[in-house]
């Protein structure tokens, strides 16, 4: 004790002896007289800050830290079918090594002669998306599925000179929220107008008729969702981006890109511009941390002109063969235009892009069908399993990897039934009954194909005996 | 210790590396998927009966096929070609504050990468309690804010967020209609204009008085109006400008009815020196990827951490982290939020990381992380302005980065700082961050030697640019024709803004370029 407190091993410059040779050669005595020559005394925090004792040696910081995230548990000692717009897929080791580079991992705003690695990961995401989806044109990753989804309206609603989006009743609230906040300022006259159409209560697909009702010349685009957040796979894509087309609107097109080695790309059936979420393609859920959204389109000025995002684009050097990168219409973008940009565009989710981008390489196109034909095999005999047990019900038939199970007849809460498989290590899929009522009683389930037999076979016995 | 600095001899790799869909042979697989048990297969058929023939897919993607070493080799070569934070002497890249980012927090962040984050809270207490304790023990008391919330997943995102709630304020008060300016400073971030443009704002932006490099405060009473909603800026500036009035400024937008949101990219130097809510403002966000350690990710995930005071607690997105008793909530409860700008909770490793390194500091070294980054960036200036060429516009002390000019440089030489940009990368330097646009200071670059630089880093990257500087007097070709050492030559940048020619994907250039069928 009375020692003088170590210096910190992450500020190299809190020596003493250096500290006062830097402050002779400014020519202050103190930093305190540095502040005082930019910052008034008015201003000035003239006292110790009360925070927590610090931790500054690695290994009491590292116990502390272990030791309040122990008191959780994760998707690996639990079985999970939780989704709804994050879910449990498996990740590749090597998808894990290339993140946890250094280079990548702490890289962030050089250009292409420093960059060069970078900048290609991210042309190769572009790529390997547009393949996915069956597009020319894509950009650096958004910040998740919902604010892909608002950029791509708001470009729909630019492109077309219109002020009014159709989006379905069945879109997830969270996504629906964050739509709202990008396109419909509700506060001010100068706002995206929301309106929702219903989906058929049979199948679960988009209403035409109600589609066709809500349909105008104001119409900007008509965004829907494959699969839609109740997982089912909307069947009817090319006569929805018909209707939108035939009254000179957008189709704009939100999808999970694990289903697109076994489901048509949005490009088949009409998109003009298609969003989603990269999560699912090689990223952890990291507690919601791993989203990550995508945008793309045809390779058409009209649309090129109006994103948001940094779009990377090839050329050649002077090298004869040697590939270079650069922002394509870069006056496009908030850091050149500010206020006249399109929306804007900041740090968002490049380390999940690369993750993407590598998971994607290593799948091929081998990988993603056997993926996807996992994913439906799992869910429809999770469905199937779960169906057997008296009053549960599974509503929809054309879904990919999640489904709604409605509880109502069996007299339980979906609350109840949660807690009853929690206590033994499951946690069960998302309440939504307060989101879709009109489902009686429904929880989300989510299926991948990281569900064993056994794991969905533990699930069938375990809500038996909890229903029981 | 003093003395000559010996630069090092550098060359960037060059691995011409192939796009990986020129990669690899039809067959090749990178990794394999666990059969699907005879069980499942016997109940449920094929896979392909489940969908309707109508949607399933005819073509397979156009990806790649590789064996798992060639993909990991690729993506290394391309990690091998960026230049993170930690290889090289990262200053240049001001108003990012690329300082280190401690190794032991990407174990803990690690320990949630399997958490769902619709997980029953009795399963998620720890990572509550991390959420809770940044937020209320640290940033509260370093900002002088009531409450936050960490659901804008980037700087960007928290001013739309602010934007968003600032709408909903006046919205609530049935002003929404009438206050709809924004106003900002040029010197403020490109998002402090763009991002309220995006939430509806017309945007006012004020210029700086060529002494000072600050808006004169009559500017800013000039603009304020009934129509004003609030204010949306840095401080310090890019410039590195601390403005002295700044009380003042919030004042006067809050005598007008409007809000002030402080975006504090730049609040590096000031932490434990000043705070947000003694110079007035009602909202702010930190980055957590620049002021708080957690890393930048090749430009992401983030965290931009909103702060409100408690009368625009109410507006914060949901759900907001409370903690009753012992245990910790997610609160949805609060009617009039703006509802959600990213989904979940946002990026909550983000939050781990920088919650263990502010635990690693504490009081005492937050505020020596502040005052070195000061002291680096004042040092850094007494080397910089001895290099020909090199001017500082504005006058004054600055706090945590300063924004140059090479104008001279350039019209005595013709080598402008695009030109420096390309050279100081053959000496294994990150390319500088010059300045947003429009550049009112000509030829700008903006260095920030924030505390994880030892004087010896400075002196070396001062030692880059005086290099730099000297072949630009002495052999100016040298530096207009650079790179020299880099991974590639010189971009052909011709193809970016011509609709023929750009392509964003591979698919694109085999079309448009090579035109193949």
């Amino acid at each position: 004790m009375g020692s003088r407190r170590p210096v910190h091993p992450y500020i190299p410059n809190s020596v003493p002896a250096v500290k006062e040779e830097m402050l002779r050669e400014i020519g202050v005595a103190s930093a305190d007289e540095l502040y005082a020559q930019m910052i008034p005394e008015r201003l000035r925090l003239r006292r110790r800050m009360e925070l927590p004792e610090p931790l500054p040696a690695e290994l009491d910081l590292k116990r502390h830290v272990e030791e309040i995230l122990s008191r959780g548990n994760t998707c690996s000692d639990y079985l999970s079918f939780l989704g709804g717009g994050c879910w449990q897929h498996f990740v590749p080791e090597v998808c894990d090594e290339v993140i946890r580079r250094s280079e990548f991992l702490t890289a962030y705003a050089g250009g292409p002669y420093s960059d060069l690695g970078r900048f290609q990961a991210v042309f190769e995401f572009q790529s390997m998306i547009c393949e996915l989806v069956g597009m020319e044109v894509s950009g650096i990753p958004t910040y998740d599925w919902g604010s892909a989804a608002g950029n791509a309206i708001r470009v729909a609603s630019r492109i077309t000179g219109r002020r009014e989006v159709l989006v379905p009743r069945n879109i997830s609230p969270a996504r629906l929220s964050i739509i709202t906040n990008f396109c419909n300022p509700t506060e001010t006259g100068d706002r995206i107008t929301i309106r929702q159409v219903g989906y058929d209560a049979g199948t679960a697909t988009l209403d035409i008729g109600d589609l066709e009702r809500k349909m105008s010349d104001r119409t900007a685009c008509v965004y829907f969702e494959n699969p839609s957040y109740l997982g089912v796979v909307e069947v009817l894509g090319d006569e929805l981006s018909e209707i939108a087309h035939d009254h000179g609107a957008e189709s704009v097109v939100g999808v999970d890109p694990i289903t697109l080695g076994v489901l048509a790309p949005p490009s088949d059936y009409g998109a003009d511009i298609v969003c989603g979420e990269a999560q699912p393609l090689g990223i952890h859920m990291h507690a919601g941390g791993g989203l990550s959204g995508f945008i793309a389109s045809r390779d058409e000025e009209r649309y090129v002109g109006e994103y948001p995002l940094r779009l990377i684009s090839i050329t050649g050097t002077e090298r004869e063969g040697e590939h270079g990168f650069g922002q394509c219409r870069y006056e496009r973008t908030s850091y050149i235009a500010r206020e006249n940009a399109k929306d804007w565009v900041g740090t968002t989710t490049t380390l999940w892009a690369i993750a993407a981008a590598v998971y994607m390489s290593l799948m091929g196109p081998e990988g993603m069908r056997e993926v996807g034909e996992s994913i439906i095999s799992r869910s429809h005999y999770a469905a199937s399993r779960l169906s057997e047990i008296g009053g549960v019900n599974i509503p929809f038939s054309g879904f990919f990897k999640e489904f709604p199970v409605d509880f109502s007849a069996t007299g339980r809460t979906v609350t109840e039934v949660n807690r009853g498989l929690l206590g033994h290590r499951i946690f069960g899929g998302r309440d939504i009954s307060a989101e879709f009522p009109e489902l009686g009683h429904p929880a989300l389930y989510s299926v991948t194909e990281v569900h064993t037999q056994g794991d969905l076979d533990r699930l069938a016995s375990t809500l038996r005996e909890v229903l029981s | 210790m003093t003395g000559e600095v010996k630069l090092r001899r550098y060359h960037a790799p060059v691995w011409d590396e192939p796009i990986i869909l020129e990669l690899g042979r039809r067959g090749e697989r990178g990794v394999l998927l666990p059969e699907v048990e005879e069980g499942i297969r016997r109940r449920v058929g094929p896979a392909g009966d489940l969908l309707p023939a109508k949607v399933r897919r005819k073509t397979p993607p156009g990806l790649p096929e590789l064996s798992q070493a060639q993909v990991l080799r690729h993506y290394l070569r391309l990690s091998q070609q960026t230049l993170g934070m930690e290889l090289d002497i990262d200053i240049g890249v001001g108003t990012c504050t690329m300082k280190y980012s401690p190794k032991v927090n990407e174990g803990l962040a690690a320990m949630i990468a399997e958490v769902h984050p619709d997980q029953p809270e009795e399963t998620m207490q720890g990572l509550l309690e991390v959420v809770w304790r940044f937020g209320h023990l640290f940033l509260r008391e370093i900002s002088g804010m009531d409450e936050f919330s960490f659901q804008p997943p980037g700087g960007s995102a928290a001013a739309f967020n602010n934007a968003c709630m600032m709408r909903r304020y006046h919205g609530l008060r049935g002003e929404a209609a009438q206050r709809n300016e924004v106003i900002t400073t040029i010197f403020s971030h490109p998002c402090d204009a763009a991002c309220p443009a995006t939430a509806g704002y017309r945007v006012v932006t004020l210029y700086p008085d060529e002494e000072t490099g600050l808006p004169d405060v009559e500017a800013l009473k000039a603009a304020v109006s009934e129509h004003t909603a609030g204010l949306f800026i840095t401080n310090p500036e890019d410039t590195g400008i601390f403005n002295r009035q700044i009380d003042e400024w919030t004042g006067i937008v809050h005598d007008a009815g409007g809000l002030c949101a402080y975006d504090q990219a730049n609040a590096n130097a000031l932490l434990g020196v000043t705070r947000a809510r003694d110079a007035g403002f009602d909202m702010c966000f930190f980055n957590l990827h620049k002021t708080f350690s957690s890393p930048h990710g090749s430009s992401g995930p983030g965290c931009g951490a909103v702060g409100v005071t408690e009368e625009l607690a109410g507006l914060l997105p949901v759900p907001v982290v409370v903690k009753e008793g012992d245990r910790y909530r997610l609160d949805y409860d609060r009617p009039n939020s703006i509802g959600k700008v990213r989904d979940f909770q946002g990026n909550l490793p983000s939050v781990v990381r920088a919650y263990a390194w502010a635990m690693s500091m504490g009081a005492e070294g937050l505020k020596e992380a502040a005052e070195v980054s000061a002291v680096n960036n004042s040092y850094l200036e007494t080397k910089l302005r001895k290099i020909r060429g090199v001017t500082k516009p504005y006058g004054g002390r600055r706090v945590d980065q300063i924004r140059y000019s090479l104008a001279k440089m350039r019209e005595e030489t013709g080598v402008g700082v695009d030109d420096v940009n390309r050279r100081v990368v053959d000496y294994g330097i990150q390319t500088l961050f010059t300045s947003h646009h429009p550049w009112i200071v000509p030829e700008p670059f903006t260095p920030e030697p924030c505390e994880t630089y030892s004087k010896a880093d400075i002196d070396y990257w001062a030692e880059v640019l005086r290099r730099v500087s000297d072949e630009a007097y002495s052999d100016p070709e040298k530096v207009k024709t650079a790179p020299h050492g880099s991974s590639i030559s010189r971009i052909n940048h011709s193809p970016f803004d011509d609709p023929e020619r750009w392509a964003m994907s591979w698919r694109a250039y085999r079309r448009k370029v090579r035109k193949e069928k």
